[in-house]
């Protein structure tokens, strides 16, 4: 029988497998922030250990920095002035390379790493951040791990893993005007649950996925974890070689054609068997927004809230119900038309140039309303260079949107950027767990053109009225 | 790490699903560069008013779940951000295990490198516990890792042996971890060699 993506590169990173024990797996690149790493050196240090491969490792930082234009270090809060020394004290002492908010390379880790074509196919890739699942887009076999793990890495290069098991999600048909990645994945997390990929990787298949471009890919694989799975993986094609070629960690030369000529092989066998499967049209969907407190709670924009009534399952009611009445939302209640009081463009779903690009098509020419706060964060500093190159900076502004520096901002609310208590949040961001956007925030997740329709609103708006 | 070999505890009754790692230690809590203080910031959005007082509705801060060791929680506990900091925190507070009927899987794993058991029981059973320990709080719970088993004496919970006991999976190699509070560095610290053969095939 012939092997999944997954098992071609499960495989060929075991380095050993004892009796009764998980798998050694070697890590050939691993991304570290700020947030989830200090500790970490802290080990290496207490047992007198190096970090093995610092050539392997790239830090950033991201998740506790203020994205304010004009934000200068002396201002900022003490505990995220306190995190970013320690990241650069860490990386001095252990030779990592580090890019740090004051040169010209920085962002989100999920959005540097493939902009630095660090990320390549057949690669794993692990940080100590559960969005690593981003990486998969480019058929690498990237996931999130602990700070006790970011420790090992450090210190060896692998990790201990059980083998996931795998689930392939094919995507057919293709996908209709106004559609987005983010409505595949928010459509396929709603259809099979918060929790329903756990202990699997998924692989995204079929037309509609072959179809996007990478930042689309990204978008994808960024919510596998929403999904429940470890990972999720697209295998590479043109598509992926196009967007690596000529970066600055990309193979060069006669590497190149060496690296590429692997990399075709990276493809799931026609007669390989996967645990799990699911389908998907991609021309049934419409713009997705959630509704609820966490990723898998989302609707159509023409449906309405569930009802408690609907559902069977006790749990599931219950669910429902105390997600409602944190969001303040009613069962039955259109999603289309609810208010919104933010709109954040960014994160690591959703922070790309191909996003700023198409949420600045909306807002062009529109006016956010004066009870409205609107932000744009852009993933990294590439993104910002690239988005104030093509004026998009300024559509922005002339919108009454604010135009942000990169970092991950209101995506978690760890620095300044926070929505308000009962606040509704128009965001691209991946996550609508209670307080996520800061205390008593309420999330409505949906992809950039949704949300920059809802900021122009003020309220949800079905983006295919006024494409 | 601390090492795991029995437990005799009451349990805290968390009847809720998808308990996020957002919702175990916030984000604000996260900035520290130690492991220290996350036990403040555990559950803190229902554990505290927005005023910073306790909110008495949390079971947490009810008198009759004081010294439990044990949450007992709906299933998918732990989704979300891989934040160590949420087994940290669980741990600083004085918990040891977590029964749910299903984990995320970056959860499961951080909390089996730390100490902290984390039991899958079927729904119906954990349904049935979480009804037990509202009703009777000061419930003792018997956990016992070298058996593999869960013991409430007296409860049947659906489908238990006659002495109220399940049985629980876990891997056997985390299972040996847990008994002995070892943790991975030792074990891949010793695969220098196939670690640097790899190394060099790969650099051919
Ligand atoms: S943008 Fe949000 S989800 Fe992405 S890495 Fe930053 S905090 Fe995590």
């Amino acid at each position: 029988m012939g092997k999944t993506l997954f098992e071609k590169i499960w495989d060929s990173h075991v380095i050993a497998q004892d009796e009764g024990a998980p798998a050694v797996l070697y890590i050939d690149a691993h991304l570290v922030h700020e947030v989830t790493s200090p500790q970490a050196f802290d080990t290496l240090r207490a047992r007198g250990l190096p970090v093995r491969r610092p050539d392997k490792t790239f830090a950033t930082m991201d998740h506790a920095i203020p994205t304010r234009i004009g934000a200068v270090e002396v201002d900022w809060p003490e505990d995220a002035a306190t995190q970013v020394r320690a990241l650069r004290q860490n990386c001095a002492d252990f030779d990592v390379p580090l890019y740090d908010i004051e040169g010209d390379i920085q962002g989100i880790v999920h959005v540097i790493g493939p902009e630095l074509g660090v990320t390549q196919p057949g690669m794993t890739i692990v940080c100590g951040d559960s969005h690593t699942s981003t990486h998969g887009a480019f058929g690498a076999l990237a996931f999130g791990i602990g700070t006790s793990e970011v420790g090992y890495v450090l210190a060896t290069q692998c990790l201990m893993q059980a083998q996931a098991k795998t689930f392939a999600i094919n995507v057919e048909g293709s996908l209709g005007l106004g559609i987005t990645a983010k409505d595949i994945i928010l459509a396929i997390i709603a259809k099979n649950g918060a929790g329903g990929g756990a202990g699997h990787v998924f692989e995204y298949r079929g037309p509609a996925i072959r179809a996007l471009d990478m930042a689309s890919r990204m978008t994808i694989c960024n919510m596998s974890i929403e999904g429940g799975a470890r990972a999720g993986l697209i295998a590479p094609d043109e598509t992926t070689f196009d967007y690596i070629k000529g970066r600055e960690f990309a193979p060069k030369g006669d590497d190149w054609d060496r690296a590429v000529a692997y990399w075709r092989t990276l493809q799931t066998d026609e007669d390989a068997e996967f645990d799990r499967e699911l389908t998907l049209d991609a021309s049934s969907l419409a713009p997705m927004v959630t509704y609820g407190t966490n990723p898998g709670q989302g609707v159509g924009v023409t449906e309405r809230v569930p009802r408690a009534s609907d559902l069977e399952d006790p749990a599931e009611r219950r669910s429902l119900q105390n997600a409602l009445e944190y969001m303040g939302l009613s069962e039955g209640q259109p999603i289309e038309g609810q208010h919104v009081d933010i709109v954040f463009i960014g994160s690591c779903t959703n922070s790309r140039i191909e996003d700023l690009r198409a949420a600045a098509a909306i807002a062009k020419g529109g006016r956010v309303p004066a009870h409205v706060e609107a932000l744009v964060v852009p993933g990294s500093k590439a993104v910002k260079a690239q988005a104030e190159s093509e004026g998009l900076d300024r559509i922005f502004s002339e919108a009454g949107f604010e135009w942000r520096g990169a970092g991950c901002s209101m995506c978690l609310a760890m620095n300044d950027d926070k929505a308000g208590e009962g606040k509704y949040v128009a965001s691209t961001s991946n996550r609508n767990f209670m307080g996520r956007q800061g205390p008593g925030s309420r999330s409505l997740l949906m992809s950039p053109i949704m949300a920059a329709a809802a900021a122009i609103n003020g309220r949800v708006t079905d983006v295919r009225e006024i494409l | 790490m601390q090492p795991f070999t029995t437990l005799k505890a009451t349990a805290l009754p968390l009847r809720t699903e998808n308990v996020d790692t957002d919702q175990i230690i916030p984000a604000r809590y996260l900035t520290a560069v130690t492991q220290e203080g996350m036990g403040d910031g555990l559950f803190s959005w229902w554990r505290y008013n927005r005023d910073g007082s306790p909110n008495p509705d949390f079971v947490l801060n009810q008198p009759q779940y004081q010294g439990s060791e044990i949450v007992v929680a709906g299933r998918n506990f732990g989704i979300g951000s891989s934040r160590e900091h949420a087994v940290w925190a669980l741990n600083q507070y004085g918990f040891r295990a977590v029964i749910s009927p299903a984990f995320a899987d970056i959860f499961y794993n951080n909390s089996l490198k730390n100490g902290l058991l984390p039991i899958r029981m079927p729904e119906d059973t954990v349904s049935q516990l979480l009804d037990l320990i509202e009703e009777v709080p000061h419930t003792s719970i018997s956990i016992d890792l070298p058996s593999q088993t869960v013991t409430v004496p007296g409860f049947d919970g659906g489908n238990a042996a006659s002495d109220g006991s399940w049985s629980f999976e876990i891997d056997p190699f985390r299972k040996q971890c847990m008994l002995r509070g070892l943790d991975d560095l030792g074990y891949l610290l010793d695969k220098e060699e196939q670690i640097s053969a790899f190394e060099a095939a790969a650099s051919l």
